[in-house]
């Protein structure tokens, strides 16, 4: 209701200015402007004619309010090309002054999406229901006088959007004491917020704001499925800014939450509260007490026969015990009844621990298990590590600790196992050599620990054949392999003569295996090794071993002497150096040295012997050529002599025999005679 | 039929004793060529297990004697008996020249002596001749020129291979003055006039003296020292007329052993021969079938 005396009062201004704000419209308007201002009703300038004056007042639910519009800022506003009627629908057609108040704006005449959004949020239900304290457009974006968005001087500017909501979501106003809203001192925390501290008091516009997570129009509570904070779409909502952060969440997560809450799948927010101190976890989630009620009867089979049948204790007493058993069957939908129904896909491991996963793909095992026809036999990650009963590698009962490991690896490499029937390389009896081997015994007799295992060699999850460059085992990479733990000798090996990187040839070089073998290997100061060394370096130093066996110290140990000097002693093990070296054992300077190893006050005459000396070699020994062409010789000249001595002996020798029978038989006659004649 | 015999016997020497044999060899003789046959077959077998050391029986022998080392030691010891041996009979040899010959040269170059003579180039040649059927047996004195062979085989024998072993037992001393590779020639000279020796002890000892078919199997004289004058009539007919001429013969006569001496040297001889034929025969094998 507008008194008489408003009605004076607006009325003799407008004559006054009637004239000069028509030329101002024809001049300075644009045309598109003119087209909207054509329309019949009246012009905006009618309108200011009133709404100019700072007293004009009017009274709205009880309340006196100012009506008064400020020219220049309309003007200034993005509207400010719009006549009022363009808003102020219900002026059409009106004689001014007009007596009742106006409709409020339906901005969603224009905005229309932005409508939609609102009156589905929190806000624009409360508004439907007539709640006082809803805000509408204006309440944030301001009536008369709005500003772009962008601008900085909008209300909604990121840098005040936190004061603009804190309007009414500050503690204490009746927004927070009356509104069922958990959250409390969201203002104070979000300004100590890593988010608020950045956008209040660095000026990082950037930063999120409240609307970057609560979004501008569609504000919902986090129990609404559709809200941008609501459990399961927290993530996608922080990843808005934190792109790769629901990776980096699952790998550096620590495990913090999980321990505090073991069995809810957590989101973003149960760590990094969202404003600053959380105080309440959403109930939303999966819990395994959900999933026991199913699992925990031993009679639970899937549809193809298999046992469904969960241990607790299983779970409970392995590494996983805090980790909730959606955080594996990640398929789960908590939203259905039978949230497991949902679950297309096997475990992934790799979520977690994507670093072993992503070797094992590349390993011989993760190549059979992934490939296009996945090899039946392929292990995965359960078949080593167990499904719900996963121990780390420390647990004694663990299949992976180390005392564990060649029982383990067994069970498809053991002679006329699946995996020992399709390889086709050259090493057999893996199993039995290994338990025969030095590290086998220290293992599985001594129970040390820290003795190389199957994974020490080929490694746990990147096991590949010795013919991939990439294996542990290759021959390439062998030497640093044994040498993670005999480190002494794989520096002594890295510089001696067998080194690729001393030798530079076509030929095979040595590596540790070629002398050590790869399972069975034995003590080297075992007679055992000791026996089978030459033989070892002989594969490839052919006639030095031959000319070995020719001397002393060579058929003194094929008799089994393993006391006497093998190739080692003398050329050393592992830091084998050419002869000319001045470091090799057998340098001018050392030999004597490496010969009193054994004999004792041996001299440099001592260390003339010809270890590899043969007598079938004129050119290089012509004395021992001589000396046994000599030799023999004698043997073929004697033997010649005598043999047709004893020959020509032989006939003569049975006609003497035959004769000296004749004659005892004669003698023996004539004595029987001679006792007849007696008698 | 062998009682009757015994009986037989018995009464023939209570009433005759003619069965008085021909001592050939002294006591210290048939000692020491016991320790000979002893310390040869352990030098032999240990030292030809490590020249064939390639051939599987070698490695049997070496664990078969509680292994290699056990077979050095052995080989040691053996050589150490050797060496007494051969010291022995030297003492021996001054004896005999101090108690029987008077000087050197009666004993050098005596009826008796060792030393290859004259004689025994004819009687070699004579002997040639019986074997090629043409001539008659020659007469032979109280050593053949075979069996001076053999002796000097054996005196040649120690002196090169146990001069030669020495340097290989003890390496390091003799390396203070021979050359390093001199140790590789005496393992050459070492080894094969060792094979040598057994090649020849084996083989054509063994017949000449032991296997020939007229003492088939065995002639037991150098272990008992005893022969039957028969046999000295007929084989060593120079120096059966000799002791007869200087009617020593009867000096030189005594009862024959008893049967249980005789029948333990036959175990100990026939043991000898068995593993020396053994050996030969892996020899054979060693250096035909599988020679490096």
């Amino acid at each position: 209701m507008v008194s008489f005396y408003l009605r004076l009062r607006y009325l003799w201004p407008r004559m006054m200015l009637c004239l000069a704000l028509v030329l101002c419209d024809v001049v300075f308007m644009s045309p598109h402007s003119r087209v909207l201002a054509a329309g019949p009703g009246p012009e905006n300038s009618d309108c200011l004619a009133c709404h100019c004056d700072k007293q004009l007042t009017a009274k709205q639910g009880g309340k006196v309010v100012s009506r008064y519009i400020e020219e220049k800022r309309f003007k200034a506003s993005i509207h400010g090309s719009l006549s009022c009627t363009s808003c102020h629908a219900d002026l059409e057609g009106k004689e001014l002054p007009h007596d009742a108040p106006l409709k409020k704006v339906n901005c969603g005449i224009c905005h229309s999406e932005e409508q939609a959004l609102h009156a589905k949020s929190l806000h624009g239900r409360a508004l439907a229901r007539g709640d006082s304290l809803a805000p509408r457009c204006s309440s944030c974006h301001g009536e008369h006088d709005i500003v772009a968005v962008k601008s900085k001087n909008s209300p909604v500017a990121p840098l005040v959007v936190p004061l603009l909501c804190g309007k009414c979501h500050r503690e204490g106003s009746p927004v927070q004491k009356n509104g069922k809203i958990t959250e409390h001192n969201i203002l104070e925390n979000y300004s100590e917020s890593i988010h608020g501290e950045a956008l209040l008091k660095k000026g990082l516009v950037v930063a999120a704001n409240c609307a970057s997570c609560h979004t501008a129009h569609s504000v919902l509570p986090p129990s609404d499925p559709a809200s941008s904070i609501a459990r399961g779409n927290i993530a996608a909502t922080c990843s808005k800014c934190h792109s790769e952060i629901e990776q980096v969440h699952r790998k550096t997560i620590n495990g913090k939450l999980w321990e505090k809450e073991a069995h809810v799948l957590p989101a973003c927010v149960d760590c990094h509260q969202p404003h600053k101190v959380r105080k309440v976890y959403y109930e939303q989630g999966m819990a395994d007490a959900d999933c026991m009620r199913c699992h925990e009867n031993e009679k639970l089979k899937s549809h193809d026969r298999r046992s469904m049948y969960v241990r607790a204790d299983d779970v409970a007493t392995s590494r996983h015990s805090r980790v909730a058993c959606s955080q594996c069957h990640s398929d789960v939908n908590a939203s259905r009844v039978r949230p497991c129904e949902a679950i297309t896909q096997k475990v992934d491991c790799s979520k977690c621990h994507d670093a072993v996963g992503q070797q094992f793909l590349r390993s011989k095992h993760g190549e059979s298990f992934a490939a296009n026809k996945p090899d039946p036999n392929a292990p995965s990650c359960k078949e080593c590590h167990g499904s719900h009963k996963v121990l780390g590698k420390h647990d004694p009962a663990s299949p992976s600790y180390p005392t564990n490991v060649p029982t383990l690896c067994a069970r498809c490499h053991r002679e006329g196992e699946k995996a020992a029937l399709r390889y086709s390389g050259t090493q057999h009896q893996i199993t039995s050599q290994y338990s025969e081997s030095i590290h086998g015994k220290g293992l599985l007799e001594s129970g040390l620990t820290v003795t190389a295992t199957c994974t020490n060699c080929h490694t746990a999850h990147g096991v590949l054949p010795a013919s991939d460059a990439q294996s542990s085992v290759n021959s390439k990479n062998l030497s640093s392999t044994c040498g993670q733990c005999h480190r002494g000798i794989e520096m002594q090996f890295t510089n001696s003569v067998h080194s690729a990187t001393v030798t530079k040839t076509d030929k095979q070089l040595p590596v540790c295996s070629d002398c050590h073998t790869a399972h069975g290997i034995v003590r080297a100061d075992g007679d055992s090794f000791r026996l089978k060394i030459m033989g070892r370096c002989g594969r490839c130093h052919e006639d030095v071993a031959k000319s070995y066996f020719e001397t002393y110290h060579g058929k003194v140990s094929q008799l089994g002497n393993s006391k006497t000097a093998q190739c080692y002693d003398c050329h050393g093990a592992h830091d084998i150096l050419n002869v000319n070296d001045p470091n090799s054992h057998l340098s001018r300077q050392n030999v004597v040295k490496t010969c009193q190893k054994c004999h004792a006050g041996a001299g440099r005459r001592f260390a003339g012997y010809l270890t590899h000396a043969t007598h079938h070699d004129p050119k290089k020994y012509p004395y021992l050529f001589v000396a046994f062409w000599g030799m023999t010789a004698l043997l073929v000249g004697t033997f010649t002599v005598f043999g047709a001595h004893t020959i020509l002996w032989i006939p003569r020798a049975f006609q003497m025999r035959r004769e000296i029978r004749e004659e005892e038989a004669r003698e023996a006659e004539a004595e029987k005679n001679k006792e007849r004649d007696h008698e | 039929m062998s009682s009757q015999k015994t009986v037989l016997q018995v009464q023939k020497s209570s009433r005759t004793r003619d069965n008085r044999e021909y001592v050939r060899f002294s006591v210290k003789c048939r000692v020491l060529h016991a320790c000979m046959v002893v310390s040869f077959i352990s030098l032999a077998v240990t030292g030809m297990a490590l020249k064939f050391s390639y051939a599987f029986w070698a490695v049997l022998i070496a664990k078969a004697l509680g292994g290699f080392q056990a077979a050095g030691i052995i080989h040691r010891a053996a050589a150490v008996l050797m060496f007494g041996i051969f010291f022995v009979h030297l003492h021996d040899l001054y004896l005999l020249k101090k108690n029987k010959y008077g000087s050197w040269r009666n004993l050098l170059f005596g009826a008796n002596s060792m030393i290859p003579n004259a004689t025994d180039g004819r009687q070699a040649f004579a002997t040639i001749k019986w074997f090629l059927g043409m001539g008659p047996k020659p007469e032979y004195g109280r050593w053949t020129y075979w069996e001076k062979f053999d002796y000097f085989a054996v005196f040649w024998g120690i002196f090169i291979i146990g001069s030669t072993g020495l340097t290989l037992w003890f390496p390091v001393l003799f390396t203070r003055f021979l050359p390093g590779a001199f140790l590789n020639i005496a393992t050459i000279i070492h080894s094969d006039e060792a094979l040598l020796a057994v090649g020849f002890i084996f083989t054509i000892h063994f017949f000449n003296t032991h296997l020939r078919p007229e003492k088939f199997p065995m002639d037991t004289t150098v272990f008992t020292g005893h022969m039957k004058l028969a046999e000295l009539k007929r084989d060593k007919q120079l120096e059966y007329r000799t002791l007869i001429a200087a009617g020593t013969l009867e000096e030189n006569l005594a009862e024959p052993q008893p049967t249980i001496v005789v029948r333990a040297i036959r175990l100990f001889a026939w043991v000898a021969l068995m593993i020396g034929t053994v050996l030969i025969v892996s020899i054979a094998y060693a250096m035909i079938f599988v020679y490096r």
